[in-house]
């Protein structure tokens, strides 16, 4: 038996490699890197009470959009009165929402403070109600959300690039966002779904 | 030819690994469900801070399901097939499940096919709205070539 100085053979490491590739290969396999993504809304409060109150607006105030049963679009506000395609909607919205020719029969503009900005004029209280049947297609409905959430942004981004001169994603979170929101703030509705397209 | 040094070949395996491990979500929840959500455009946006959301899902059952249950739409919560009444309490679950400082941004991502009619969706909406989980997110894929 020797004494002492025998030397710790070293751990044989070659299968390492292997054992890890292994693991590495069970990891991308089981990676489900979906991202999930999608169109965030917030859904009105839940008022028993109210559900028969319809809020009293003025009528050029509103802006409703009807999806009926057979999937086809109607818009009515006060300057039109109509089925459209769903092409055209952004633009309708756009008008109506920002009414840039001071239109009486479209929204009006009043003195709305947004706060750490200050009181500018405004069509605050515009509404655009949403109507769907219960037999609407999801699909169209969703795009019809989108393509108003579209003119919004699109409305959003304007404002920006004329106040603070740059798009609505560059601006400041904290202090300028909430201001350019403020100003085109979303007013969509969803109201109870009806049996349009029926006798009514 | 001198041969090629291969020890520092687990390192780099392990970083690889390491890197998957870290993105890795073990999908939970078996969807039952055929669902091909929306497209959209450039309103689509992504979800972060996936510990706050729950998912419903609504759509027609898959070929499996089919000859039990038919082709009608059904949502399914969890691992279970529900009828709307079952949103509140899966709400009410849910939120429990979450911390205390999380629970108002709690999100409920609706993955819902094309093809469901608003009906069912508009129920699961107000089940919605009374459980007080009025965040949510319409599921869709987002299409980078579409305007």
């Amino acid at each position: 038996m020797g004494k002492g100085k025998r030397k710790v053979p070293g751990l044989n490491q070659s299968s390492t490699a292997d054992i890890s590739f292994i693991l590495l290969i069970f990891f991308l396999v089981t990676t489900s890197m979906d991202t999930d993504s999608g169109l965030p809304r917030r859904l009105p409060d839940w008022n028993p009470d109210e559900i028969e109150q319809e809020v009293k607006v003025k009528e050029r105030n509103v802006m409703t959009v009807q999806v009926n049963k057979f999937n086809e679009i109607h818009v009515k506000n006060g300057v039109i009165n109509r089925s459209i395609d769903i092409s055209e909607l952004k633009e309708i919205a756009k008008y109506f929402i920002a009414n840039p020719d001071n239109n009486p029969d479209l929204p009006a503009f009043e003195d709305y403070e947004i706060e750490g900005y200050g009181v500018v004029q405004t069509t605050v209280k515009h509404v655009i109600a949403l109507q769907t049947d219960r037999d609407t297609n999801y699909d169209v409905y969703f795009q019809v959300q989108h393509e108003l959430t579209k003119a919004y942004s699109e409305l959003r981004d304007e404002w920006a690039q004329k106040t603070f001169g740059k798009k609505y994603a560059q601006c400041d979170e904290k202090t300028e966002q909430p201001v350019v929101r403020g100003y085109y703030s979303n007013k969509i509705s969803e109201s109870e779904p009806r049996q349009y397209g029926t006798a009514q | 030819m001198p041969e090629l040094n291969t020890s520092s070949l687990p390192d780099l395996i392990f970083t690889v690994l390491f890197f998957f491990m870290m993105v890795t979500s073990m999908r939970d929840v078996t969807v039952n469900l055929e669902i091909k959500t929306p497209v959209g455009g450039s309103e689509i946006e992504k979800l972060e801070r996936k510990s706050l959301v729950s998912h419903i899902y609504i759509g027609p059952p898959s070929k499996d399901y089919r000859a039990t249950l038919g082709s009608a739409p059904r949502i399914q919560l969890n691992e279970f097939f529900a009828t709307p009444d079952a949103v509140r309490d899966f709400v009410h679950a849910e939120r429990e499940s979450m911390f205390e400082k999380d629970k108002p941004f709690m999100k409920m991502s609706l993955k819902i096919d094309q093809n469901v009619h608003m009906g069912i969706v508009t129920d699961v909406k107000q089940e919605l709205r009374k459980a007080k989980a009025q965040n949510v997110v319409y599921s869709a894929t987002k299409d980078d070539k579409r305007k």
